[in-house]
């Protein structure tokens, strides 16, 4: 299952989809992923991460999305409200709480619509019940989680612990580290999820604040070409609709049964979750260019990261250069499926790899140290929690300090 | 989905289960007229039940079953319970998600039915328990009815916590001891009905399942108002012989009991105007079309 694919020639079989080169009511033509991507002009638009969320859904084609205020992806999801408004969704409305959203998202899926919706930080635990029922029923709705912190006492800061619990929910969990991934991967992340041999919920992260209220400039598709819609034929398990067959699903409820052909059934069941999220890999390969980025992994010294804490790493890199230390970047794009093989490779070389992160857990370290031989190696860090921001300087002082090399004191720090 | 949609390609017909070639055969889809008397000479929509014997709830089922306008236009949301036991054997889609999260599910799944489907009337019913419906999920289950969500919601009151083993819920009566109320529940029987009134529901109706015709009128009057005004409640009482007490053939006794005067469960109907006229031009079209139909027979004859 950690066999690495092979991209050349690999393009995602985005669509033959029947209703390919037509246009919607707001005159958008429904293309192919790779042609929006990779055969249209991209304009570079000066936008917050929350602009860029609402540009990325007006080329989704999704049929509903649900909203529930929570800071820091408010804004989008209002956003998304108000392109609602302008004809772009079939259906939003704000449900009651972050548990009942998921649970509309879930009806809305069953009925077979596209579905995105939004959530932070406690609205994520909140909800959390539904994220593996999602999963079980393969269901390919996208949340995109704008992760704050989940601590008390309260906080809105940023934080990517939430993340760690999203891990073993049988979703797809992958990491932005900028707007223009965040772009780039809510729609690339639909394609992907609803792959009929994938076909499970994927949660798109990225940093709260960091990523969502400050501005950048990312290049957009064209506005007049949108994603081919959700085919909910196209499912593993039959479509709510009563448009196809009701077959008699069991015989008994395997809720009930304490025998081995239940448990047999909720095991294998669970596998295959797992199983089709590792299927994704080759869908996801060709899109992302790649579960992980390197940049010379030849290096001794490695930083391994997501998120926001890989620009912050590239920056201490850069610091680190001007002293003549010389260190290798791998960033890691998709958490879930997890590159096990190309992490692998790319630190078959380095003899310290540091792990920066935003959450007091330090969950990537962990992830890594499981995977790699000699995972003594790794070291858990630098990480900051509770909102903390993590300077490029303190990643450049934990590295020396970690190497015994000089540091500099604080007061005199850059 | 109409009849056609099921038909068995005659190659493979007798590899199918028979169920299925009784559902192809004989099931009521499309015929307007279906109600309880298509038990027992019809398909059922029911196949089987796990429930305990003499279960309330197993009669209450193909009662709504049997009663449904629409079975093959009807989808079904369930929660966790004794009807989750129940729903993998019945004929019409279904859901199970969670526990309480049903009215959240049937408001995403009956949008998204509206939005796909325009020229076809897709009904969503949830069918949920008392702790499903009251204590877990009371606040999805009346911001449902808050939005004037167009679907149909039952509740199956058993008056506790049937499928854990008996403990104390919100519908309970006041003074029954049982698990989780050593002492005797405190307070008194939740007063659902009327919550549903106040919060927006064009149709309530609280009953027994002790008399079918009045059940089928009931489901059918839900279901249709759903259609055309908002969101409707049925409030079944299904006692759970087996925590109070009662023997298997006592369960009839138990609900007749209850629906006699000065009983818990008297019937009662909260109609609003729009609702009422829309039940009463519903009874003057059947009338008028039965009239046609007997008319013609008679010409015919």
């Amino acid at each position: 299952m950690n066999k690495q694919v092979e991209l050349k020639n690999k393009r995602i079989i985005a669509s033959k989809h029947v209703k390919l080169g037509q246009k919607n009511k707001m005159n958008q033509t429904y293309t192919d992923i790779n042609d929006i991507f990779y055969n249209s002009e991209q304009t570079p638009n000066f936008l917050t991460g929350s602009e860029v969320i609402r540009e990325a859904i007006k080329r989704a084609s999704v049929g509903t999305s649900v909203a529930y205020p929570i800071t820091p992806q408010s804004e989008a999801a209002a956003l998304i409200g108000e392109i609602y408004a302008e004809g772009y969704l079939d259906e939003y409305f704000r449900g009651e709480s972050e548990f009942a959203v998921m649970g509309q998202c879930a009806g809305a899926s069953f009925g077979g619509h596209r579905v995105f919706t939004t959530t932070a930080g406690p609205g994520t635990l909140r909800a959390m019940e539904n994220f593996p029922m999602w999963a079980g029923s393969r269901l390919p709705i996208q949340v995109c989680v704008t992760c704050r912190g989940i601590n008390s006492p309260l906080s809105i800061q940023p934080d990517t612990l939430e993340m760690h619990y999203l891990l073993e929910t049988g979703m797809l969990v992958w990491h932005a580290e900028t707007a223009q991934d965040l772009y780039d991967f809510i729609l690339k992340g639909f394609i992907v999820a609803e792959q009929p041999d994938v076909h499970v919920p994927i949660a798109v992260c990225c940093d709260g604040f960091f990523v969502t209220h400050t501005k950048d400039t990312v290049d957009l598709s064209p506005l007049d070409k949108c994603l081919t819609p959700y085919d909910p034929y196209r499912n593993p398990q039959p479509v709510m609709d009563m448009e196809t067959a009701p077959i008699r699903m069991m015989r008994d409820p395997f809720v009930m049964k304490s025998n081995y052909i239940s448990y047999a059934t909720h095991a294998s069941w669970q596998q295959e979750i797992k199983a089709a999220v590792e299927r994704s890999r080759k869908h996801t390969i060709p899109l992302l260019d790649g579960l992980i980025d390197e940049e010379n992994i030849d290096r001794e010294i490695l930083i391994v990261g997501s998120g926001t804490a890989v620009s912050q790493s590239r920056e201490a890199i850069r610091l680190l250069e001007e002293e003549g230390i010389k260190v290798g970047l791998v960033k890691i794009k998709t958490i879930r499926p997890f590159p096990y093989e190309e992490i692998r490779q790319a630190t078959k070389n380095a003899k310290h790899i540091f792990v920066p992160e935003f959450n007091v857990a330090g969950w990537l370290a962990r992830e890594i140290k499981a995977n790699i031989p000699d995972n003594e190696r790794v070291y858990v860090g630098p990480h900051v929690a509770g909102g903390m921001t993590m300077p490029s300087e303190v990643i450049v002082e934990e590295i020396k300090k970690h190497l015994g090399m000089e540091v500099a004191s604080r007061g005199t720090l850059g | 989905m109409s009849k056609e949609k099921i038909v068995l390609c005659e190659d493979l017909a007798d590899v199918m289960p028979p169920e299925y070639q009784e559902l192809v055969e004989t099931a009521t889809y499309g015929n307007q007229d279906r109600g309880w008397k298509d038990i027992g000479s019809s398909k059922e929509l029911i196949e089987q039940h796990s429930l305990c014997a003499g279960c309330p709830e197993s009669i209450a089922f193909r009662y709504i079953l049997a009663s449904l306008p629409a079975p093959e236009n009807t989808v079904f949301v369930g929660s966790t319970g004794c009807t989750s036991l129940v729903f993998p054997h019945v004929a019409v889609h279904n859901i199970h998600s969670l526990f309480g999260n049903q009215n959240a599910i049937a408001s995403g799944l009956k949008r998204t039915l509206a939005c796909r489907f325009p020229d076809i009337e897709k009904d969503v019913v949830v069918l949920a328990g008392d702790g499903a419906t009251v204590d877990i999920g009371l606040d999805m289950t009346m911001q449902s009815w808050f939005r004037q969500e167009k679907f149909t919601t039952i509740c199956f009151d058993n008056e506790l916590y049937a499928n854990t083993g008996g403990q104390e819920s919100g519908l309970m009566q006041k003074g029954f001891v049982a698990k989780m109320a050593p002492k005797g529940k405190s307070f008194e029987k939740v007063r659902l009905a009327e919550i549903a009134r106040e919060a927006g529901c064009a149709y309530v109706a609280v009953l027994t399942v002790s008399k079918p015709n009045r059940v089928e009128q009931v489901i059918k009057n839900a279901v249709l108002v759903a259609r055309e005004i908002g969101p409707t409640f049925v409030q079944l009482y299904t006692p759970c012989i087996l925590e109070i007490g009662k023997q298997s053939m006592e369960g009839l006794d138990e609900m007749k009991d209850s629906e006699s005067i000065g009983g818990r469960f008297v019937q009662k109907e909260y109609i609003t105007d729009e609702a009422q006229k829309l039940l009463d031009s519903i009874k003057e079209e059947t009338k008028a079309r039965k009239k046609a139909a007997k008319d013609k027979k008679t010409v015919n004859a």
